[in-house]
């Protein structure tokens, strides 16, 4: 058994991180203060390709492999947790029409969602529709060469800019996903502001009133919108956020880490304090631990292998629960420092909290995992 | 191993003890979730190392046993 890293891995990581800390972290702060991502970012993020980097090559993408997508989202994540859900969303989007598009969908979006002159959105959600996701009542009519869409859908990310909205609605009582132009007449978009953390994601409520739609824009089989498209772009989405999560932990830990070394009450500094040092090793265990669920869960689905989906689940729900306790932690460690703006912790903390929530809440895959759990997955 | 025999062994972690006939409908016995079907895909397409393409990916060919061999048979037709 070899659990390493490949070169080309180890460089890509280098690379990631070195574009995380000049090209976004800068900007982090700023962007949560403004609930919007800087113009900074928005455009490195764009000359950089890594909006591609789930995309195949011969469309414009850069074609990375699982583990080198999880890299990037944790490099990403450890510096500002809202760029990394642009990533993660736009790359539900991209992978949606990967694997479900017809082949004129593929040329005309993946191109252009790769190079970034096109974001994506994911919208599943609605006021009234979020864990019992079958349950979702935007509908969709045909009307001669068209569909039309009617309904509400709340909490979409990156939906006050994005392009290219993938929106699953109710086709003859079956969940059908459709792709949406921003600019088609009766869509309207409304931000939501005021969230307590990822506060640049720019999330939205979309109103769908009439909204008239090309037949060619429906993705996937009717009726198969939940069952395979969205559940497709969920497995990435949960797999990208728990490499995000990784990346906060070991924001959190290196911080508080170092803070432990040079702060110093009692004549000494904290980090000799044994209570301190729990603190810490629960937080290097921790991070270690998920991260080692999300190469497990990379390497099946670079294998695709079938168990990558519950080894998925598994590490999106290990690592958000990570995320919280290492932040908690870590403001713990700071002391007043780490409960003030300026200081990154305070945002990480406020950041990790949603991890819980989205893709699944926390309850959800307490259901999910024990319900699915057979002994050939509990034995592996 | 033959394709119904490796469709089997993938499908007993599922299915546990219940014999299943290899005409039977494998989504309405109950004993599947929402997340069999992306399993089943992907165990299709690693285990007889095809891709499967967005036209194929229909329910009805994978309904049961019969279904899966028959489709894959079917496929390495088309490819000849
Ligand atoms: C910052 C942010 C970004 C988001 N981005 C997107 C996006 O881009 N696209 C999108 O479609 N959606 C998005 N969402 C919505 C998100 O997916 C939902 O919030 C999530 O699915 C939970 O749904 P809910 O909020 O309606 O909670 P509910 O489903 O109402 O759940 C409320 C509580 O009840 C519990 N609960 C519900 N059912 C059960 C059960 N069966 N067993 C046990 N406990 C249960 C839940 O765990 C939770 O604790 C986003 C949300 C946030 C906050």
């Amino acid at each position: 058994m070899k659990v390493q890293l490949t070169t080309n891995q180890i460089e890509w990581r280098q690379q990631f991180r070195r574009f995380a800390e000049e090209q976004v972290k800068p900007y982090a702060t700023q962007s949560d203060r403004n609930e919007r991502l800087s113009e900074e970012i928005m455009e490195s993020i764009r000359s950089s390709g890594y909006l591609g980097s789930m995309v195949q090559e011969e469309y414009g993408g850069k074609g990375f492999g699982p583990i080198t997508q999880g890299l990037l989202n944790e490099e990403i994540g450890k510096v500002c947790s809202s760029t990394r859900a642009m990533l993660t969303v736009h790359g539900m989007v991209a992978i949606a029409i990967q694997r479900f598009g017809t082949e004129e969908q593929k040329q005309t979006y993946l191109p252009q969602l790769s190079d970034g002159s096109i974001l994506g959105a994911f919208a599943l959600s609605e006021p009234d529709t979020g864990s019992d996701a079958k349950s979702i009542q935007c509908k969709a009519e045909v009307r001669n060469d068209s569909y039309v869409l009617n309904g509400v859908k709340k909490w979409i990310t990156m939906g006050q800019v994005a392009d290219l909205i993938l929106v699953i609605a109710q086709l003859n009582d079956g969940p059908t996903a459709f792709l949406v132009e921003k600019d088609t007449p009766g869509l309207s978009i409304e931000a939501m502001t005021g969230l307590m953390g990822n506060r640049a994601s720019m999330l939205a409520e979309l109103h769908f009133n009439h909204c008239v739609i090309p037949k060619a824009n429906r993705i996937g089989k009717e009726g198969m919108g939940l069952s395979a498209v969205a559940l497709n772009s969920l497995d990435y989405g949960r797999y990208t956020i728990a490499w995000g999560c990784v990346g906060l932990g070991q924001a959190c830990l290196e911080k508080s880490f170092s803070y432990s070394k040079t702060r110093k009450q009692f004549n000494q500094s904290i980090g000799e304090q044994q209570l301190v040092q729990k603190m810490l090793t629960e937080m290097i265990v921790e991070v270690k631990a998920a991260r080692h669920m999300c190469h497990h869960a990379g390497y099946l689905k670079e294998i695709n292998a079938p168990e990558s989906i519950m080894e998925t689940w598994a590490a999106k729900y290990f690592s958000s629960k990570m995320g919280v306790n290492v932040a908690n932690h870590a403001v713990q460690i700071h002391g007043g420092n780490g409960y003030i703006q300026g200081n990154d912790i305070e945002r990480l903390y406020r950041d990790a909290k949603v991890n819980e929530i989205i893709e699944g809440t926390s309850q959800i895959h307490e259901v999910l995992i024990a319900k699915n759990a057979n002994m050939a997955w509990i034995r592996s | 191993m033959h394709t119904k025999l490796k469709i089997r062994e993938f499908l007993e972690q599922f299915f546990g003890d219940h014999q299943l006939r290899d005409d039977e409908d494998l989504f309405s016995t109950g004993y599947v979730s929402s997340l069999f079907a992306m399993q089943l895909v992907m165990f299709i397409e690693k285990e007889f190392q095809i891709h499967l393409k967005n036209e194929e990916l229909d329910l009805k060919n994978f309904q049961s046993i019969d279904r899966i061999a028959n489709f894959l048979e079917q496929l390495k037709v088309e490819n000849v």
